[in-house]
C-alpha cells in the first residue's frame, strides 16, 4: 500500500534536534544504500543504517528504539564510504545520546558476570560503558 | 629522538606486551618515548556529538601534559605525543583536532579545566607506525638481526588506526603499512581481505558472541589467504581476536586457532630482542609454537 | 523584634556549652551565614559546626570527633558572588560572611563484599568490584571536592590502570567523607576504591612492618593474657570507674 507521509511540526523538531546534535546535514542523504553495504555489523540490526538516516529525516522519533542504533560500533566504515560525505556514525550517536540523557542505560554495569570482569581489558569496559551508559 | 608517550590503562594490565615489546624495539630505532606523568585515560572513544565537550576533558588534560613537558625540557619534541594503542590514538588526535580548529571548544575546556594552565592547542598525536613509517622502512631493515622469513603474517588494521579519514594514518580501503613494515622485517605478508574490518570493539562486553562471529571472518580469511599469524595494534583487537578464540572455537569447532602478534612483538623479535622484550607469554594463543616451527626462537 | 531577640538569646544561652562559653557581649564581630536557606548572624571566627550550634542546630549526625579525624562532617557551601561550590569539613573550616551551607550527612554509597584474603592482586580486582571507575571522565570535580585536599581523580585513573601501589598512597589519608562521590558526574564511590586499593595493597604489596611483626609476637608470647583476663572479670562498676580513670590526651 503507498500512502503519503505527512510531516508535523513534532517530526521537523525532531530531525532539526538530531541534525544539530550530529552536525549531519541528514536531509542530504540520497539513499543509495552504500552505508548499510559497508556496515560490518548490519546483520545484527533491525533497521539499516540507510533506513535510519531515513527515519530520521522523517523526524520518526521510534528510530531511537530500533536496536540498531546500540549496535553500531562507531567503526566509521560508513564516514570513509558515503558519497555524499554524510556521517551515519554520528546519527547513531545522537540518538544514543538522546536516549542516554534522559537516564536510559542501555547495559546494565553490574550484570557483567565475574569472570568475564577479571579478563576484560579496562579499554572494552571504558568504551562500553561510554556508548552504552549514560 | 625523545618524545612524550602515552600509555593508556590497557598497556598497562592486558596489553603490557604491546608496550613493552613496542619500547624496546623503539629504542633500537633512535626512539626513546618518555611516559607522561600523571596522564589519565583518555576515554578509548571520541565523543561525536556536537555540544558534548565533557568526554573531551581527559584527551585535552592529557594533551596538556604533553604541552607541560615540551616546555620543561624533558623531551626533544616540542608538541609531538606518540601513542600505541590504536583507540587512545583516534581519541587523542580527534580531540586534538577538534579543540585546535575550535577556538571556542577550547576557551571553554580550558575554564572548565580551572586548576590547570590553559592548553594552547598545537599538540600533533601520532602512532608509533607512523613514526617508523617516516623515518623510512630501510631504518628497520638495518636492525634486522633476525628475519621472520618463512612466517607468514596477515595484517590487520581494524578501525582506528585508519578512520576517518583525516585521522587515519593510512589510505582508508588500501593500507600498506603493515605490510610495508612486515616486509621490512623479513616476513612473508599476505592480504586478508577482512584486514579492514572492526572486530565489533566493545561489544565484546554485552555480546560476545557478536564479536566471536566477527572474529571467526577475519580470522578464517587471514587462514585462507595463507597467514599463519595476524598482527594488531588495538589491546581490544587484540582482546577480540586472541581471546575470544576461546568462544570461536566453542561455535565452530573446526575452527584452528591461531596467534595474534602486537605489530611491536614481532619487531622486537626481528631486532633479536629477548623474551622479556617480546613478552609472547602474555598472549591468549601461545605464538611460540609457531616461532620455534620456523626456527625463530 | 523584642521577641525575636530573647528567643535568639535563649538559642545562644542554651548553646554556650558548645561554642565555648562565648557570651554574645563580648563579641566584636559577626558573620551572617545562610544554613539551608536561612540567614543567621554568628559571631565571627567560629568553626561551621559551633556557628550551627550557636544559631541552634543540635548535632545528632554529622558530627564526630569534632578533630577533622572520623569524616562525619561533610558540608557544601557557596558565598555570596561566587560560582563555585565548596566542599569543607564543618569542624575545621572557619565560618565566613555570605556562606550558604547545608550538612551532608551522608553519601549513599556502592560498598562491595570481598575478602581480601581471597581477592587476586590484580587490576581487574579494582574493576569487578567497582566496574564504575571506568566511567571516569577525568574531569577532576573530585579532586577539587575533597576537604584533605587529595588527588582523588588520580588515585582514581590508579584504580583504573591497576596501580595499587600509587591508589594506596595518594588515597592514604581519605577520611571517608563521602564528598568526592557526592559530586562525581561519573556515580563513582571513590572512597570506597580507595579502601579496597589500600587492603590490598597492605596485604599483597607492601612490605610487613618490622615494628607489627614484633608486636604480633609478643601478643603471642602472651604478654596482655593477664590484662585482657582482668578486663573481661570485671563488673559494671569497675568498669565505668576504669573509664572514667583512663589516661587521656587533652582536648
Ligand atoms: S559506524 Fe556504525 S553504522 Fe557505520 S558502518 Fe560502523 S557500525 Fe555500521
Ligand atoms: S551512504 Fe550516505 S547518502 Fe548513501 S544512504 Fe548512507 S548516508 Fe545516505
Ligand atoms: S583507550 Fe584504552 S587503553 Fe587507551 S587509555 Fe583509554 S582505556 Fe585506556
Ligand atoms: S578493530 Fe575493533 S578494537 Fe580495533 S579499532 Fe576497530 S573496533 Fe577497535
Ligand atoms: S569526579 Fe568522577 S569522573 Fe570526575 S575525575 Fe573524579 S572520579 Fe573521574
Ligand atoms: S577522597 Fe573523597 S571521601 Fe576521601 S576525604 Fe577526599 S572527598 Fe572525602
Ligand atoms: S566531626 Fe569528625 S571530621 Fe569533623
Amino acid at each position: 500500500m503507498i500512502s503519503k507521509t505527512e510531516i508535523t511540526a513534532k517530526n521537523e523538531a525532531f530531525l532539526r534536534r538530531i541534525t544539530e546534535l550530529s552536525g549531519v546535514s541528514i536531509t542530504r542523504c540520497e539513499q543509495c544504500g552504500i552505508c548499510s553495504v559497508a556496515c560490518p555489523l548490519v546483520s545484527g540490526m533491525d533497521i539499516s543504517p540507510a533506513e535510519m538516516m531515513r527515519t530520521v529525516q522523517l523526524g520518526q522519533e521510534e528510530v531511537t528504539s530500533t536496536k540498531t542504533i546500540w549496535v553500531c560500533a562507531s567503526c566509521f566504515t560508513c564516514t570513509v564510504r558515503c558519497p555524499r560525505g554524510l556521517d551515519p556514525s554520528k546519527v547513531a550517536e545522537a540518538l544514543r545520546q538522546i536516549e542516554l540523557r534522559k537516564a536510559i542505560d542501555y547495559m546494565d554495569i553490574s550484570t557483567i558476570p565475574a569472570e568475564e570482569m577479571r579478563q576484560l581489558p579496562q579499554i572494552a569496559l571504558v568504551s562500553a560503558f561510554r556508548k552504552l551508559t549514560g | 629522538m625523545k618524545i612524550p608517550y602515552y600509555p593508556g590503562c590497557s598497556l598497562k594490565t592486558t596489553g603490557k606486551n604491546l608496550e613493552v615489546s613496542a619500547i624496546a624495539a623503539a629504542k633500537t630505532l633512535g626512539i626513546e618515548m618518555v611516559e607522561i606523568p600523571k596522564w589519565n585515560c583518555c576515554g578509548t572513544v571520541f565523543s561525536l556529538t556536537e555540544d558534548d565537550l565533557m568526554h573531551h576533558v581527559a584527551p585535552v588534560r592529557n594533551l596538556l601534559r604533553v604541552q607541560e613537558m615540551s616546555g620543561n625540557g624533558s623531551v626533544d619534541t616540542p608538541n609531538k605525543m606518540v601513542t600505541l594503542c590504536s583507540m587512545c590514538f583516534n581519541t587523542m588526535k580527534s580531540a586534538a583536532g577538534r579543540v585546535s580548529r575550535n577556538a571556542e571548544d577550547l576557551v571553554k575546556i580550558n575554564s572548565f579545566m580551572n586548576l590547570e594552565e590553559d592548553y594552547k592547542g598545537k599538540v600533533q598525536v601520532l602512532h608509533l607506525l607512523e613514526i617508523i613509517r617516516d623515518m623510512g622502512f630501510d631504518k628497520v631493515k638495518e636492525k634486522v638481526s633476525r628475519p621472520l622469513n618463512g612466517l607468514s603474517v596477515a595484517p590487520y588494521y581494524g578501525c582506528m588506526l585508519l578512520r576517518p579519514a583525516d585521522i587515519g594514518i593510512d589510505d582508508p580501503e588500501d593500507p600498506t603499512i603493515g605490510k610495508d613494515l612486515f616486509e621490512a622485517l623479513g616476513a612473508d605478508v599476505v592480504d586478508n581481505p577482512y584486514k579492514k574490518v572492526c572486530c565489533g570493539a566493545f561489544h565484546t562486553v554485552n555480546d560476545k558472541s557478536l564479536v566471536a562471529d566477527l572474529g571467526y571472518e577475519i580470522l578464517t580469511r587471514a587462514q585462507k589467504a595463507g597467514g599463519e599469524a595476524i598482527t594488531t595494534s588495538c589491546p581490544l583487537c587484540a582482546f577480540n581476536l586472541d581471546n575470544r578464540q576461546k568462544e570461536i572455537s566453542a561455535a565452530h569447532p573446526e575452527f584452528k586457532q591461531m596467534p595474534v602478534f602486537y605489530f611491536s612483538q614481532l619487531m622486537a623479535l626481528a631486532f633479536g630482542l629477548g623474551e622479556e622484550e617480546c613478552m609472547f607469554e602474555g598472549n591468549y594463543v601461545d605464538p611460540r609454537p609457531l616461532l620455534k616451527s620456523k626456527n625463530l626462537l | 523584634m523584642e521577641d525575636k531577640k530573647d528567643i535568639m538569646q535563649i538559642i545562644a544561652d542554651a548553646n554556650k556549652s558548645v561554642t565555648t562559653g562565648i557570651d554574645s557581649a563580648d563579641i566584636e564581630h559577626w558573620v551572617q551565614i545562610h544554613i539551608m536557606g536561612r540567614a543567621y548572624k554568628v559571631p565571627a571566627g567560629l568553626t561551621i559546626m559551633q556557628a550551627m550550634e550557636y544559631a541552634g542546630y543540635k548535632f545528632i549526625t554529622s558530627a564526630g570527633c569534632r578533630a577533622g579525624f572520623c569524616g562525619a562532617c561533610a558540608t557544601m557551601y557557596r558565598k555570596k558572588g561566587e560560582y563555585q561550590l565548596q566542599t569543607a569539613m564543618a569542624c575545621q573550616t572557619r565560618v565566613e560572611d555570605g556562606m550558604y551551607l547545608v550538612q551532608i550527612p551522608f553519601a549513599p554509597a556502592q560498598e562491595a563484599k570481598y575478602d581480601v584474603t581471597k581477592e587476586s592482586y590484580a587490576a581487574s580486582t579494582l574493576l569487578e568490584h567497582y566496574p564504575e571507575i571506568a566511567r571516569c571522565v577525568a574531569c577532576n570535580t573530585c579532586t577539587k571536592a575533597c576537604p584533605q585536599d587529595l588527588e582523588v581523580m588520580d588515585y582514581i585513573q590508579d584504580a583504573l590502570r591497576g596501580d595499587y601501589a600509587s591508589a594506596a598512597e595518594r588515597s592514604f589519608d581519605c577520611i571517608m567523607c563521602g564528598l568526592c562521590a557526592i559530586r562525581c558526574p561519573a556515580e563513582i564511590t571513590q572512597f570506597n576504591v580507595g579502601m579496597l586499593a589500600r587492603r590490598m595493597y597492605g596485604r599483597c604489596g607492601m612490605a610487613e612492618p618490622e615494628q607489627a611483626k614484633k608486636q604480633l609476637a609478643v601478643i603471642a608470647e602472651g604478654k596482655y593474657e593477664e590484662d585482657f583476663k582482668r578486663l573481661l572479670a570485671a563488673d559494671l562498676a569497675e568498669l565505668q570507674q576504669r573509664y572514667a580513670e583512663r589516661e587521656r590526651e587533652a582536648d
